[in-house]
């Protein structure tokens, strides 16, 4: 795995994401800063991390979306290159109109900061190979802006074509307002474009990946996304 | 845009008393000043406006009678180079439609005010 982490002013989550990539598939990314045009060559992962990139002014993820790198990570992208946006990075995706729709203000109102469960519903992608379709991982949330929404079309397209791989459901699978945190319509949590190269989701599987935590949730995602490169090898 | 800065271009910027020139080369400076212009963008209908509930929940609160509903905006004031009002309004909507506004749930409206 050659993978490249973005790093842009505000982005705070860039080293936990380093530090499980690295973990997970034995080589230290690239960290790539938002002022540069191009990915280090042979990038074959790009990982747009969680944080808050310029302050989240004017809307999250709309600055950094048109910041000189992403004119690469869309290249990246329409070449069919993996890419990965947590948090933030879905913000970004979504903004950039890599992904559609977009993340609102939570419900109610309210920063998100926990444990959640989400339910995997496929594992024939190259992000969910390392689970089970229908298997339930607990992942960390912490947003304020997660409230995923799209117009009535672009929703009734996603679901159609199988594009929503994680959504918050209780412990054992139920999809249920009172599980669905941020108030995403359909409880999502994360989708992939047409082509199925691109995943945005707003959970951290990142900070789930070592033992020492409790829970290695988080891991199957990276795993998965190693072995579907080596695959691709 | 691409204006000439004042004196890089003979006429533009630069006193021209006392000097001969083409007529209305004086008053080319008059011509660049900025306009002002205000892009305003709203929230579609339709789309759940959690701050606009809370603002209207703490209006009530505050006994603010008679509030049907509120609904959260953005308010951009934006000085615009030279004096063309046609090309300020479409720069105006570049700016809008690239940045300002996101158009899956937002609508905007452009003014060139003075």
């Amino acid at each position: 795995m050659k993978a490249a982490v973005l790093v842009f002013p505000g982005i705070n989550r860039e080293r936990d994401m380093a530090r499980t990539l690295e973990l997970v598939s034995g080589a230290k990314p690239a960290m790539v800063w938002h002022a540069d045009t191009a990915l280090p060559a042979g990038t074959d992962l790009v990982v747009i991390p969680g944080g808050f990139s310029y302050g989240d002014y004017l809307r999250c993820g709309a600055i950094a979306a048109r910041s000189p790198i992403m004119g690469a990570v869309r290249a990246h992208a329409a070449k069919g290159g993996l890419t990965l946006g947590v948090c933030n990075g879905f913000q970004i995706l979504c903004e950039a109109e890599l992904l559609p729709g977009v993340l609102m203000r939570n419900e109610n109102l309210r920063f998100i900061c926990r444990d959640v469960y989400l339910r995997v519903e496929r594992s024939d992608t190259p992000f969910t190979r390392g689970y089970n379709a229908g298997q339930v991982i607990r992942v960390p949330v912490a947003h304020g802006e997660g409230n995923y929404i799209a117009d009535g079309e672009s929703i009734a397209r996603l679901e159609g074509e199988g594009r929503v791989l994680f959504r918050y459901s209780s412990p054992d699978g139920m999809i249920d307002p009172n599980w669905n945190h941020n108030g995403a319509i359909n409880a999502i949590a994360g989708i992939v474009n047409e082509r199925g190269n691109v995943l945005g989701m707003m959970p951290h599987p990142e900070n789930h990946v070592e033992a020492v935590l409790g829970v290695t949730d988080g891991r199957g995602l990276f795993a998965g996304l190693v072995e579907a490169l080596e695959r691709a090898a | 845009m691409n204006y000439p800065k004042p004196g890089l271009v003979p006429g533009f910027g630069v006193s021209r008393l006392g000097k001969t020139g083409p007529p209305g080369a004086r008053d080319s400076w008059h011509k660049r000043r900025n306009m002002k212009a205000r892009v305003t963008v709203t929230l579609k209908s339709g789309i759940l406006d959690p701050q606009g509930k809370a603002i209207e929940g703490a209006l009530r609160s505050l006994g603010v009678a008679g509030v049907a509903s509120v609904r959260q905006g953005k308010v951009f004031d934006i000085e615009i180079e030279g004096s063309d009002r046609a090309q300020a309004e479409t720069l105006l909507k570049q700016a809008a439609d690239k940045l300002l506004a996101n158009t899956v749930i937002e609508n905007y409206r452009v003014e060139v005010v003075g």
